[in-house]
């Protein structure tokens, strides 16, 4: 019975939804209610499946899509690649301090997440934009003396990214080095390793599970990220999310709307899969 | 001043440390020789851990210095030390196989390839573990687990190597054998051993020398048989072996005897003369139970002369603990004082062994009681 609560959650609120898109992908575009063609119709008293490819064939005609797909996947690598040179000092320094001021620390980690995140980016442009209080204090000191065009950049998107997944990346990475044994770094200089190379050899394969772990839930979600690059963001280059969300607002094109979620989907299994195989083998080593 | 190199390999000096207001090891001056076993035997918390973490490098003093083979360690770090250790949870990297672990340190030197294999296949082979080099650590037995920690300690044959407790997380009979192997291996490579435990039938087995630590402090160092025969202190004698005590006050003290009064023991101990002290001062005679003897009769063998109440007392066995090859007699002496002796059952099925309950005469000879001033 325990056990069905869950299935049932997914089973509503995942998979129902998931195969209405799936459905409406394969539709072509009308202007009624809803505003896309049925699959199935009655001809001569007989169900006819009507499956239309023009959406996903739309996908590849129009280079918008494409780029947009290749832009979200390098801003989201970049943006993890950022947040974990960023969080895994971070996360170390946790863990290697003392247990008393451990949980202080850990709480300035999560304090963020207490106000809207709309408002932290918001926050955002107030510090970037040309007469914001990164430009103004770099031109009150000489550095510059016009103002650096900080909003609407590559930039502008990985800072608010990496701020605000930092905490996705740090978490688990503190949850897998804080199980580490002080004695195998002993050990290690014991043997003749510098600190560098304890840690090379002993310290970083053993948090490779949380390196994969906290790279996959800041990789994941920013690929599909909508309010940081809409909001921050270039106006020349958008990511597939504010493509998404301009398909079904803008053009209220549900069908391609729906295909681009698809295909998002799509480039995000094997990640996803990826992250589930090292969940069940940490699962099984714990046993 | 040159050092006589055999003398002392590793010279200890005034080694103190303090963890704010606690001192683990407390001003510690002690030599060891080259070669030999020295063990460091005491309860937890007697500093003999930190002893061993500061020759390691894991601990700076607060003051003193070590010095390994004349050279001063206060700088240098754990990493350049010639010095290996093996772990009281042996440390092993769970990561890597039983090979790469043997392998580590020889590859933090820079030696070739082809020369660590041939080295870690020999260690391998020392500690019988020659046909697990692919395993990994969790996959080994914790007998198995232990032999691949002393081969990474050995392998870079290290002058000295620090054993922190080697054999506590064995089984009793894994564990005597294995004390044998470890003299086996030390006497091979002629590594100087220094051992750290708690167990102080394993720093008897082990050591050519002790040092008994108690409160930061070495309270004694010595052979295991000086240790035991001839301890220096009342901690040292009630901590190795049991041990019975009297407090007494001198009563006389000849040029190669003396005579204690024991109120607690309810006779006069005649001893041989060890310590040097005034007749009136208060002292304690400890005798260990194995060198007590019981008889129905007084005056038994090894019994003092006639007409003396000197070293006998009379009392009534209360408690016997048959422990096969010796049994331990508790017996209520006539003060009211439990004293503990044993006997080896040196003859299948005695003829009328001594029963609970019967009335019973202690003797010892005037070499068996050690006089201790503190």
């Amino acid at each position: 019975m325990v056990a069905g609560i869950p299935t049932l959650w997914l089973l509503v609120l995942f998979l129902i939804p998931f195969i209405i898109v799936f459905r409406i992908s394969f539709s072509e575009v009308r202007l009624a209610i809803p505003p896309y063609t049925p699959l199935l119709s009655w001809r001569h008293g007989a169900p006819v499946l009507q499956l239309h490819w023009s959406a996903y064939r739309f996908l590849f005609t129009d280079t918008l899509y494409v780029s947009s797909y290749l832009y979200s996947l390098k801003v989201a690598a970049v943006s993890t690649l950022c947040c974990l040179l960023i969080g895994y000092p971070m996360a170390y320094a946790i863990a290697r301090s003392d247990a008393a001021s451990r949980p202080v620390l850990l709480m300035l980690i999560v304090l963020p997440f207490w106000t809207s995140f709309l408002l932290r980016v918001y926050a955002w442009i107030g510090l970037l934009k040309n007469n914001g209080v990164i430009n103004n204090v770099l031109m009150y000191l000489g550095i510059v003396h016009h103002p650096l065009a900080l909003l609407q950049t590559d930039f502008a998107v990985y800072i608010g990214i990496v701020y605000s997944y930092l905490p996705f990346m740090i978490l688990p990475l503190y949850a897998n080095l804080e199980k580490h044994d002080g004695t195998l770094l002993e050990a290690a200089a014991d043997l003749g390793a510098r600190p560098l190379r304890a840690f090379l050899r002993v310290t970083l394969p053993q948090s490779f599970a949380g390196i994969v772990a906290g790279s996959l839930l800041v990789f994941i979600p920013a690929v599909g990220e909508y309010v940081i690059p809409t909001l921050l963001g270039r106006t020349d280059q958008i990511m597939i999310g504010r493509v998404l969300s301009d398909e079904f607002f803008e053009n209220r094109d549900w069908p391609v709307a729906s295909a681009v979620a698809i295909v998002i989907l799509l480039l995000l299994v094997v990640p996803i899969m990826l992250f589930q195989r090292l969940e069940r083998r940490q699962l099984e080593a714990a046993k | 001043m040159k050092l006589d190199p055999d003398s002392a390999y590793v010279r200890i000096a005034n080694l103190t440390k303090r963890f704010g207001d606690f001192v683990a090891v407390d001003d510690v001056s002690l030599d060891i020789r080259r070669g030999e076993i020295f063990c460091l035997l005491g309860g937890s918390g007697s500093g003999k851990t930190t002893l061993l973490r500061m020759l390691a490098g894991f601990e700076s003093p607060s003051a003193g210095t070590i010095r390994i083979d004349g050279a001063d360690m206060s700088a240098i770090p754990p990493y350049e030390r010639p010095v290996n250790m093996m772990f009281q949870s042996y440390a092993l990297f769970p990561h890597m196989s039983v090979e790469r672990n043997v392998a580590f340190g020889l590859e933090q030197e820079g030696v070739g390839r082809e020369q660590i294999r041939r080295q870690v296949g020999e260690i391998l082979d020392i500690v019988k573990m020659g046909g697990f080099g692919a395993r990994k650590p969790h996959q080994l037995s914790g007998g198995q687990r232990q032999r691949v920690a002393l081969a990474r300690a050995l392998v870079k044959r290290p002058k000295l190597l620090l054993l922190d407790e080697p054999l506590a997380a064995l089984d009793k009979k894994l564990r005597e054998h294995t004390q044998f192997e470890l003299i086996n291996i030390q006497q091979r490579l002629g590594v100087t051993f220094i051992v750290v435990t708690h167990d102080q039938e394993e720093a008897m087995t082990l050591g050519t020398r002790l040092g008994v630590m108690n409160h930061g402090k070495i309270a004694q160092i010595g052979t295991p048989s000086d240790i035991y025969e001839s301890p220096a202190t009342r901690f040292v004698a009630d901590f190795i072996g049991s041990v019975n005590m009297f407090e007494g006050r001198v009563s006389d003290d000849g040029a190669d005897y003396l005579r204690i009064q024991c109120g607690e023991l309810g006779c006069t101990v005649r001893a041989e003369r060890t310590v040097s002290c005034t007749r009136g001062a208060t002292v304690w005679t400890a005798i260990r139970p194995e060198k007590i003897n019981i008889s129905r009769q007084p005056f038994g063998a090894g019994a003092p002369q006639a007409g003396s109440a000197e070293n006998l007392v009379r009392g009534t066995v209360r408690e016997i603990a048959y422990m096969g090859d010796m049994s331990i007699y508790l017996v209520q002496i006539d003060s009211g004082r439990m004293m503990r002796v044993t006997l080896p059952n040196i003859m299948r099925g005695a003829e009328r062994p001594i029963a609970r309950e019967e009335s019973v005469w202690l003797s010892w000879h005037g070499s068996s009681p050690v006089i201790l001033t503190e």
